[in-house]
C-alpha cells in the first residue's frame, strides 16, 4: 500500500500526528457527553466511571492519553520548525515526540492502575 | 486549500492549547489519585470559575483547531468540496463548541 | 536468479491516448550502467515508438526525470545497480503528480504556471543604466536564497510530494523554494508580493512537512525548510496587517 515516497520517518510522523487528531476529534464528542451527565444523571456518570476500573478499558484510556501526547508534542516540533530558526535533527525530534508521549501515557497509567 | 487566515487560527488555537493540554493532564492524573466518582469529581470542580474559564478556553480552542483539522482531511483524503466540505467544518466546530460548553457546565455550574 | 543471468528485467510504462500499461523488455546488462542507459538502449535498439526525455546526460538539467521502481530520480544519475536495491525488476515509470502525455514524458506546463502564480520571477528594480547593486554576500537573507537558489525545476520534488497528489492545486515545493529565494534577494522589489501570492488559497500554508522533497531532491535542497520560511513571514505579513489595519482609511 506504502508507495516508496511515503517510506521515512518523517512521513510516519505526519500519519501519526494526523491519525492521532482524527482519533482525538472522533473521541471528544462522547467524552464531553459521558460529562455532560454530570448535570442530569449522576447515576449514569457514576456507571461510566467505574468502567475505568476494567483493566481493558485502561489500556483504551493509555492509547487516549498516548494519542493526545504524541498529537501535541508533533504539534509543538511543527510550530518550533516553522517560527523558531529551523533545526536539521527533524527525525530527532519526532523521534523525541513519540518518546514523551509514551513517557506521559505511561505517567498515566500507573497512576490509574496503582492508585485509582 | 488552507489560505494564511485558517493557517494563523490552527496555528493559534494550537499554541494556547499546548499549556491547556500539559494542565489537563496533570489533572488526570491529580483526579484518578484522589477518587473518581461522579460526587467527587464535582466537589471539586463544581462552582468553580478557574474550571470554568479554563475548560471554556479549551473548548473554543479545540473546536476551532478540530474544525480546521478535519477539514483539511475532508479535503485531501475524502475529496470533498464546496458546500460540503464547509458544512462537514461548521458541524465540527458546533458540535465540539456545542457539546464542550454543555460539558463544562455541567462539571463547573451551581449545584 | 536474474543477478546470474546477463541481462536485466525491465518493465516500462506505455501511454497513449487509449490508456497504458507497463511493457516488458530485456537489456543486457552492463557494470556501469545507468537507468537512462538502459531506457536510450531501449529506444535505440529494441523499440523506437518509445517516448523520453533527456537531454544533458550528466544531472546538470533535470530533463530525465523519471519515477524509478517507485521513486522518482534523474535517470542519468541513477546507477542501476541501486535502483534495483533488492529487486530483480527495473520499473520505469512518468514522474507523479504530472499529467502523461505519452510513455515516460509528462505535461509540464502546470509544474511552470504554478511557479508563476507563486510570483517566483524576479522584480527588478534597476535598469540597465544604472549602477549594479552590491549584494552583501555575509548578510542572512543571502545564505538563505544561496541555500534555496539551485533549483533547476527537474519537478523530481513535485513528483515526491503527497499533498500535490491530494491537492492538485497546490503550489507545490518548487514554486514555493523559489518564491523563498526572491523574498530573500536583496535585489528583487517585490517581496511582498510575493508573500501575498503564496498565502493564497492554495499556498504555502498546505505545506505538512512531510520533507519528501527534501529527501528525494538531487541537489539536496530542502523546500520544506524554505516554505517554513514562507510560512514565518507571510503570517508576520498578516498580523501586521492585521493590527495596523484601523489606521488605514
Amino acid at each position: 500500500m506504502l508507495a516508496s515516497h511515503c517510506r521515512h520517518s518523517l512521513w510516519a510522523a505526519f500519519l501519526l500526528h494526523r491519525l492521532s487528531g482524527l482519533g482525538l476529534a472522533l473521541f471528544l464528542p462522547l467524552h464531553f457527553w459521558v460529562l455532560s451527565l454530570a448535570l442530569h444523571n449522576k447515576q449514569a456518570l457514576d456507571g461510566f466511571l467505574l468502567w475505568t476500573e476494567l483493566w481493558y478499558v485502561k489500556v483504551a484510556e493509555y492509547g487516549l492519553v498516548f494519542l493526545l501526547g504524541v498529537h501535541m508534542f508533533g504539534g509543538l516540533r511543527l510550530m518550533a520548525l516553522e517560527f523558531l530558526p529551523y533545526s536539521p535533527r527533524q527525525k530527532d525530534l519526532a523521534a523525541a515526540a513519540a518518546a514523551g508521549a509514551f513517557i506521559v501515557a505511561t505517567l498515566f497509567l500507573l497512576s490509574a492502575t496503582y492508585n485509582g | 486549500m488552507i489560505s494564511a487566515r485558517l493557517y494563523i487560527l490552527q496555528r493559534l488555537s494550537a499554541l494556547i492549547m499546548a499549556p491547556l493540554v500539559i494542565g489537563h493532564i496533570a489533572v488526570m492524573i491529580f483526579a484518578v489519585n484522589n477518587g473518581l466518582s461522579a460526587d467527587e469529581i464535582l466537589g471539586r470542580t463544581q462552582n468553580s470559575l478557574l474550571w470554568a474559564a479554563f475548560y471554556s478556553l479549551f473548548v473554543v480552542c479545540v473546536a476551532v483547531h478540530g474544525a480546521i483539522g478535519v477539514r483539511v482531511i475532508s479535503f485531501e483524503w475524502f475529496g470533498l468540496r464546496g458546500w460540503g466540505l464547509d458544512a462537514v467544518s461548521w458541524a465540527v466546530f458546533f458540535s465540539l463548541a456545542g457539546l464542550g460548553f454543555q460539558a463544562v457546565f455541567s462539571v463547573t455550574g451551581g449545584a | 536468479m536474474n543477478r546470474e543471468k546477463n541481462t536485466l528485467s525491465v518493465e516500462i510504462w506505455r501511454s497513449n491516448t487509449d490508456g497504458g500499461a507497463y511493457q516488458a523488455f530485456s537489456v543486457p546488462k552492463a557494470d556501469n550502467q545507468t537507468v537512462l542507459d538502459v531506457v536510450s538502449y531501449i529506444q535505440q535498439q529494441l523499440d523506437p515508438s518509445l517516448s523520453y526525455r533527456f537531454a544533458c546526460r550528466v544531472g546538470m538539467c533535470g530533463s530525465c526525470a523519471m519515477t524509478v521502481n517507485g521513486v522518482p530520480r534523474w535517470t542519468c544519475r541513477t546507477h542501476v545497480k541501486r535502483a534495483l536495491g533488492n529487486s530483480v525488476t527495473l520499473k520505469i515509470a512518468p514522474l507523479r503528480n504530472l499529467p502523461v502525455i505519452k510513455d515516460l514524458v509528462v505535461d509540464m506546463d502546470v509544474f511552470f504556471d504554478k511557479w508563476v502564480r507563486a510570483e517566483a520571477v524576479h522584480h527588478p528594480t534597476r535598469s540597465r543604466h544604472d549602477p549594479i547593486e552590491a549584494v552583501d554576500e555575509t548578510a542572512e537573507s543571502r545564505r538563505a536564497a544561496n541555500e534555496a537558489i539551485e533549483c533547476i525545476n527537474c519537478a523530481v520534488c513535485y513528483a515526491a510530494c503527497d499533498v500535490v497528489t491530494a491537492n492538485p492545486d497546490y503550489l507545490g515545493p518548487a514554486a514555493l523554494n523559489r518564491a523563498w529565494a526572491l523574498v530573500n534577494d536583496s535585489r528583487d522589489g517585490g517581496r511582498e508580493a510575493i508573500l501575498r501570492a503564496v498565502s493564497q488559497t492554495d499556498g504555502c500554508h498546505n505545506c505538512h512537512a512531510q520533507q519528501s522533497c527534501a529527501r528525494h531532491c538531487p541537489n539536496e535542497l530542502n523546500p520544506t525548510k524554505s516554505i517554513a520560511g514562507l510560512k514565518r513571514e507571510s503570517a508576520k505579513l498578516a498580523l501586521r496587517e492585521f493590527f495596523t489595519a484601523g489606521e488605514q482609511g
